[in-house]
């Protein structure tokens, strides 16, 4: 038996590629412009264009969360945005949350409460519990958990990001059953950047 | 077994540092994405991509490749397939990859047959990523298609006994007593078969490589996702005829790995392959569909017979266990072995068989062998306690051994009796009715609760590592090992610290880089204690130096005192009899007038030690799911995994480890499978999407507790290793609980829906 | 992924001549399902028509007293809508009790309804598959379907509808504004989906080139009665097996009316509105509650057995119906505004 595989058919439109064109993106609040088709990413825009790589691509096909990035303040998957349609907003990425050397709150929180392993899932976990509290909805343990579950880590890291994440939600106050929060005495907490 | 040292007296500050829950030093750079992975180093030219093209066919012959058509858009620079790559290696000896399992290696792109689904057929390279995954879509190849079989029963018949030869794999132990007559006499018996299916590692990164063409002949820095760079530089030496200097090997992160990374990936044959041709920098990087192309924890089928006397003592087990390997290689992993070395019994037998099918082979996946087993023996050891009407976990303390029955050797150390202890008593276990369906929550679910036990060797592998001292005082250290997440960095760092004195800002460790000392693939939970060692020796290599320094300075204190009669704390080299006789090392380095300090030191097995020794770390875990029977959901809402692992060097990023295999042994309980279509020999949920590990919300309360444990003869630092041990008994544990909850023995895997139907 | 030209349409009209002007040129939503199919090949559009500077992003009150969904609002600022959170918990507690945070905040309400099913065959260019290529054959009736569905399927396809919001669009009897070359229309939800008949390759009755503008919910939003159950295979980011929307009016323990669609046994949101009449005007009984889960679930068809194969479907269908009738008449469980948390509370 002989078969016939075709990816994609080539009668349908000669192989041919759209030119590129001048898109600007502003992220971390600078604009960039890249020189870029249509079918970039806007993932593959801030890894491969811009060498933003904190960014991450664990799938490709919004699946995972490590490509998660702000856009006016909420979360998407970069993976799934076409970068041309993504001018004029402001994207933020992990590199933009803060340095290696000037950490932000939930980064501190991250690496304090070991709420990573291999790293790689890590920006996007980030970026997702910023847009987290950005929103505003989640208090309890159970409501950060779906609400984070966006973002896969195959090192299963979840309990120490729950963790992280509580701690930098209530800004060192922390939650009991029934919702309320309870301010932890003496507790030294740094301000957090939560908007 | 252990011997009682004199302990020094010691003033050690913040250099006592081995043992503290030391946040990794690496931290800073994960968390703001300043951490650079393989596919992300920028390259001194530009850059260009490829795409792997995978075949659709199971088996057959691909019989065209239409390059032509897809070499005519601009932009697309080659495609290479078996057509057009030049000769390599001759003999397939040169693929064979440090653990490699017997057999003959998978050649990518080497010729036209086809031997298991998403086989790698061609690489596309083009001036950018979008255009070489266009091209690659495009790319028309004709294949001749032949029979197949992915049928793990259909191939049964032809099942063989599993072959030596594999790193790490131990042969089923030897037939005891008579198992037959001490089955048919028993009064309490079980028999059952345990069923896992394919699943795959799935780590978080994507195997990529970035080839750094740097000009210079034929010198490439090669950025590679992989768990152990040497293993890389030989592999990739041998295939293309290169030097060491030629075929650097770089990967200082590694997104998780868990197995999938021991073996170089054929993504790095590609890259390399399209460099040397093209003369030029080239990334490729594997899709996640393409995740599913490399490897699997193999589909077993397991038989376990079990039989216990009147007061629950094991009379016979028999265990036997049937894997899928590929056509070309034989993977084998230690399966049955560990029922016999959790287990006092006195009529045992075990087998381990293979069988071929059309499949990729399958490869070493966390805890390889050990979870297989333990799902196993742990379910069955459940159900006979039952029978027994013993409570599960007294009848484990029952039928505990204290030596190995399978080598009739003592242990070397073995503390699961506290495990099962710490471990109960921090559970509640004995709030549990023995009753199954005796327990429900305030909703009204089913409550269960579920013990299981786990062991893993605790072994050691030939490791070196370099120590350099500046006259600044600051001290590198570095080992060609690696770091998937397990700790490498933070607890070599403190090894090194804490070996030397030395603040922990005064030490950096760097690793995964073929110019460094040669270390083994990151796996088998043998890095901390293998490279452990090697750090330790070749601090202690630098410090004997700095002693002589120290001697030769004028009026020293240190005045012939002997090596092993100092200590090094607090940036001083202090005599032990009176460490009011103290010189700063800083001063020492002054004094000496020298650049820099530097000595290698190594480490490896103890023959002798493995020779009357049993070395195995343990665990013992507790599970509570709550169950909706009316719609079949489990949700797991506490564990408690109690571990015996010898010297904890980290508790923060040890505990870090066993959440996460907890998290493993969770998905594997009740998510994890590749659907395998047969029609199509073909993996079908390969993707994220479908291919379920768990989320967030899967995740409720976790305990993790160590159990001290001092073993000088398993590790020269004491050390057993934290990276598989964790995920051990999580599995049987949850369908422990599940039957204690609803009466219902699951023994497939995964617990879906549809099983408690 | 192959190439394309993009226009970023900015009125509803443009969008349509854009579209009518280009050969095989598609609608670009917020992105998270087309581009995702793209970048499998399985849909291979050479031109974009962006719709992301339309103004259909409000939601606003209608004068019958029902809302009127943005074709373009995000399902996230959907489901938090004030509107929708306090007269439709249930479509604001199903929109949650899909996909994730990142995906709802770029997916549009339009582009929900237009999702392609996740059937492992129609993801994978390596088997064949009626919908993505007519003719070819479906490897599902044989092989592992555990993701497919056991009522009105048919021998050319046995897809599911992935969508959540879908199902309770259907219980709640929305409708579906639509614009195209030839002006605008409206379509009943119940007309919207379709069958897979002896042409899987349509998912809808939208014909070429009309764009989806606004989704219109009547008045009534069941908002005393109301759940949704999905049972799944992980906790949360995974697709329904199955799933039941249910929207009562109750007085007392009696049924006024009713209304209740299936998620993840169909090509479409599954509704059977003759057992929606076998609860009107009845006492909520657990015996009633089951003889409508059989009547549903009566002509279903399974296609293997086993966990990889999905007869079990019809088992858990039932139940699932029973269920969730039990939890809507009953509204024990405190629902909880911000997340759906768990399938059974």
């Amino acid at each position: 038996m002989s078969l016939h595989f075709i990816q994609e058919p080539l009668d349908k439109a000669a192989p041919h590629v759209v030119p590129t064109q001048a898109v600007t993106l502003n992220v971390n609040g600078e604009d960039h412009t890249i020189q870029i088709a249509p079918w970039t990413s806007l993932l593959d825009a801030l890894r491969e264009y811009l060498d933003l790589t904190g960014t991450k691509k664990g799938c490709d096909h919004g699946q995972c969360g490590a490509c998660t990035v702000l856009v006016d303040g909420k979360r998407i998957n970069s993976c799934l945005a076409l970068a041309t349609v993504y001018q004029g907003k402001k994207i933020e990425t992990i590199e933009g949350l803060g340095a290696e050397d000037n950490l932000s709150p939930l980064q501190q929180a991250f690496v304090d409460h070991d709420a990573f392993q291999c790293g790689y899932c890590t920006p996007g976990q980030i970026c997702s519990a910023q847009g987290l509290i950005n929103e505003g909805r989640c208090k309890t343990e159970d409501e950060v958990r779906e609400h984070m579950s966006g973002n896969l880590c195959r090192c299963g890291a979840y309990t120490n990001i729950l963790s992280a994440v509580m701690e930098v939600l209530h800004d060192g106050q922390v939650v009991v059953d029934n919702g309320t929060l309870v301010t932890i005495p003496a507790q030294p907490t740094q301000s957090s950047s939560v908007n | 077994m252990s011997q009682t040292i004199a302990t020094p007296p010691t003033v050690r500050l913040d250099s006592d540092v081995v043992g503290k829950p030391i946040s990794r030093p690496e931290g800073p750079a994960k968390v703001s994405g300043a951490a650079k992975y393989a596919a992300e180093f920028s390259v001194t030219g530009p850059l260009w991509y490829g795409y792997v093209v995978s075949s659709p066919i199971a088996k057959g012959k691909i019989t065209k490749i239409y390059a032509d058509e897809v070499l005519a858009i601009p932009g697309v620079q080659q495609v290479f397939s078996h057509e057009n790559v030049p000769s390599l290696a001759w003999f397939d000896r040169a693929y064979k990859d440090d653990v490699a399992p017997g057999g003959s290696p998978f050649r990518p792109l080497h010729e036209p047959e086809i031997m298991f689904s998403q086989q790698p057929v061609a690489l596309v390279v083009a001036d950018t990523f979008e255009l070489a995954r266009y091209a690659a879509s495009v790319l028309r190849i004709d294949y001749d298609v032949a029979e197949f079989n992915t049928n793990l029963e259909v191939a049964a018949p032809k099942a063989f006994d599993a072959p030596k030869g594999k790193t790490g794999f131990v042969p089923p132990p030897k037939p005891k007593g008579d198992v037959e007559q001490a089955y048919a006499d028993a009064p309490h018996k079980v028999a059952g078969e345990y069923v896992h299916h394919a699943q795959h590692h799935n780590p978080m990164e994507m195997f990529g490589t970035t080839v750094d063409w740097l000009g210079d002949g034929k010198k490439m820095k090669i950025y590679d996702k992989t768990q152990g760079a040497p293993n890389v530089q030989q592999y990739i030496a041998k295939i293309f005829g290169l030097s060491k200097e030629e075929a650097r090997i770089i990967s200082k992160f590694t997104g998780g790995g868990f197995g999938s990374g021991l073996r170089p990936q054929y993504q790095v044959f590609m890259a390399v392959l399209a460099a040397l041709e093209l003369e030029h920098s080239v990334r490729v990087v594997m899709d996640r569909s393409q995740m599913f192309s490399m490897g699997h924890r193999p589909h077993t089928v397991q038989d376990i017979r079990l039989a216990s006397d009147d007061q629950g003592y094991l009379q016979a087990m028999e265990h036997n266990a049937l894997a899928e390997t590929s056509q070309f290689e034989d993977e084998t992993e230690t399966v049955v072995n560990w029922s016999g070395i959790l287990y006092k019994v006195p009529n045992s037998q075990f087998d381990y068989k293979l069988t071929k099918i059309d499949v990729n082979t399958p490869a070493d996946m966390r805890a390889p062998g050990a979870a297989t087993g333990s799902f196993a023996i742990e379910s069955a050891i459940d159900e006979l306690s039952y029978k027994a009407g013993r409570d599960p976990l007294d009848f484990r303390l029952l039928n505990y051994t204290y030596t190995d029955p399978t080598e009739n050797k003592p242990f070397s150390s073995k503390r699961l009796d506290d495990c099962y202890h710490e471990g109960a008593k921090r559970f509640g276990w004995d709030q549990r009715n023995p009753e199954p369906r005796s327990m429900r929550d305030e909703n009204g679910l089913l409550v269960g609760w579920g013990v299981a036990a786990g062991c893993w060797d605790a072994s050691m592998q030939k490791a070196a590592a370099k120590a350099v001292l500046a006259a600044d005082g600051h001290l590198t250290v570095s080992s060609a090992t690696n770091d998937q997440g397990a700790g490498t960095y933070v607890i070599m760092t403190q090894m090194a610290a804490q070996t030397l004195g030395l603040p922990l800002a005064q030490v950096t460790f760097e690793l995964g880089d073929t110019e460094m000392p040669e270390a083994p693939v990151q796996g088998g939970s043998w890095t901390a204690n293998s490279v452990g060692a090697a750090v330790k020796d070749a601090c202690q290599a630098v410090g004997k130096k700095l002693l002589k320094l120290a001697q030769k300075m004028d009026d020293s204190p240190l005045a012939g005192v002997d090596f092993e009669d100092v200590q090094f704390a607090d940036g001083h080299i202090r005599a032990n009899e009176d460490i009011s006789r103290s010189v700063a090392i800083a001063d020492i380095l002054a004094a000496s007038g020298e650049a820099k300090i530097e000595a290698e030191g190594k480490a490896g097995p103890n023959p002798i030690n493995m020779l009357k020794y049993s070395m195995h770390s343990h665990n013992a875990v507790f599970v509570e799911v709550k169950v909706d029977e009316d719609l079949g959901t489990i949700h797991v809402t506490r564990v408690v995994d109690a571990v015996a692992a010898g010297r904890i060097m980290n508790p923060k990023t040890a505990r870090s480890q066993v959440l996460g295999g907890v998290v493993w042994g969770i998905g594997m309980a009740l998510m994890e499978e590749a659907y395998l279509n047969n029609d199509l020999g073909r993996y079908v949920n390969h993707n994220y999407a479908e291919y379920h590990i768990p989320v967030n919300a899967d995740i409720k309360k976790i305990d993790v507790i160590f159990v001290e444990e001092e073993d000088d003869i398993a590790s020269p630092i004491g050390v057993k290793g934290v990276g598989e041990i964790g995920m051990l008994g999580v599995a049987a544990a949850v369908a422990n609980a599940v039957y204690h909850a609803t009466g219902k023995r699951v023994r497939e895997l995964p617990l879906t829906i549809d099983k408690l139907l | 992924m192959n190439s394309f030209t993009l226009t970023q349409a900015t009125a509803a009209d443009e969008a349509v001549r854009d579209y009518a002007g280009h050969e095989h040129a598609a609608y670009l939503g917020g992105g998270t399902n087309l581009v995702d199919l793209m970048k499998y090949n399985l849909e291979r559009p050479s031109h974009l028509t962006s719709l992301g500077l339309l103004p259909l992003t409000d939601i606003t009150s209608l004068p019958d007293g029902g809302l009127r969904l943005g074709a373009l609002a995000t399902n996230a600022d959907t489901a938090w809508h004030p509107e929708v959170e306090k007269r439709y918990p249930l479509l604001s507690q199903t929109i949650l009790a899909g996909a994730t945070p990142q995906l709802r905040n770029a997916a549009t309400n339009g582009g929900n309804l237009n999702q392609r099913t996740r059937c492992y065959y129609f993801y994978d260019l390596a088997a064949p598959c009626n919908k993505r290529e007519p003719g070819t054959g479906c490897s599902a009736l044989t092989g592992p379907n555990r993701v497919c569905g056991v009522l009105g399927t048919s021998e050319s396809c046995i897809a599911t509808n992935p969508s959540d919001m879908c199902v309770a669009l259907a219980a709640l009897e929305a409708t579906v504004r639509v614009q195209g070359p030839n002006g605008e229309r409206t379509i009943k939800f119940d007309d919207y989906h379709r069958l897979p008949g002896d042409h899987p390759e349509k998912d809808n009755t939208l014909e070429p080139g009309e764009l989806v503008t606004a989704i219109d919910l009547p008045a009534e939003g069941y908002a005393d009665h109301f759940t949704y159950l999905k049972l799944r295979d992980r906790s949360s980011y995974a697709f329904a097996l199955v799933s039941v929307a249910v929207g009562l009016k109750m007085n007392g323990n009696t049924i006024e009316k009713a209304r209740f669609a299936l998620g993840g046994v169909a090509h479409k949101p599954w509704r059977d509105q003759e057992a929606e009449k076998m609860l009107e005007g009845q006492t909520a009984s657990p015996d009633l509650f089951r003889k409508v889960a059989a009547k549903v679930f009566a002509e279903a068809k399974g296609y293997g057995e086993g966990s990889l194969h999905n007869s079990f479907k019809i088992e858990l269908g039932k139940r699932a119906i029973v269920r969730a009738l039990k939890q809507a008449t009953e509204m024990k469980y405190e629902v909880n505004p911000n997340v759906f948390l768990n399938s059974n509370p």
